[in-house]
């Protein structure tokens, strides 16, 4: 699975893209989400629930129940400012 | 429908004229160019950075237009954003739109730049005198897009 962070995000992480195992159990967005949370502060801390923070699906606006599988795209993001 | 992400300027004459093609059904076009400004919440602003995610907002952009040309009768669409770096004065955004009649040009022109803010994958990070900061999001830009959502079932 690809995974990538954009933006605040990809600076607070120090991380724009990686390839992960998806590990057993994980096939859902929020699944995902505890999984990078368990890494460290750092994950913790940007990852959070209650903070702003979109995720995309194969590049598709997705939520927390949104599944997950091998092979999926994965963006994490804060809220967008284009325009 | 053209949508285009890009790091050069715009000449949004050229554009607009392309756009329409001397098409005689044209009988409305309705154009928005957003622009970098020197302040922002309370800071002098120097320069802007613009990042975005390759594919995805471009697929955003055309759902955002798909979205404008099943809502209006439109004739044609045309979405081009910049990205990297920009400084203020410098043009950002251009949608342009050509309908028959300018009721459909000038609503769905402020329909997609409600829905671009919101919805694609853009991201601007300020220079300022303070140092560097990412813009926060709006609650006002929801609330703008929100108003086009009615008892439509595509508010998300």
């Amino acid at each position: 699975m690809r995974l990538l962070y954009f933006a605040r995000l990809r600076e607070d992480l120090g991380c724009a893209e990686e390839t992960i195992e998806l590990p057993p159990g994980v096939d859902t967005v929020a699944g995902l989400r505890a999984h990078l949370m368990a890494r460290g502060s750092a994950w913790r801390q940007a990852l959070a629930q209650g903070r702003a923070l979109q995720v995309a699906v194969n590049q598709d606006m997705a939520q927390p129940g949104t599944p997950v599988k091998p092979g999926d795209e994965v963006a994490f993001f804060p809220p967008v400012t284009g325009g | 429908m053209t949508v285009r992400v890009q790091t050069e300027d715009f000449d949004a004459g050229a554009e607009i004229a392309r756009l329409r093609r001397g098409d005689p059904k044209v009988g409305a076009v309705a154009a928005f160019i957003g622009v970098a400004r020197d302040v922002n919440d309370g800071a002098a602003v120097a320069t802007l950075s613009l990042e975005y995610y390759p594919g995805m907002t471009e697929k955003a952009l055309e759902g955002i237009v798909a979205q404008a040309r099943s809502r209006w009768r439109l004739i044609d669409v045309l979405v081009v954003h910049r990205v990297g770096e920009l400084k203020p004065t410098d043009q950002i955004v251009l949608v342009a739109v050509t309908s028959e009649h300018r009721g459909d040009a000038f609503a769905a022109c402020e329909f997609l730049m409600d829905y671009l803010k919101t919805r694609a994958p853009f991201w601007k990070k300020e220079a300022t005198t303070g140092g560097e900061r990412w813009v926060e999001a709006r609650d006002s830009d929801d609330e703008a897009a929100s108003r086009w959502s009615g008892k439509q079932s595509d508010a998300t």
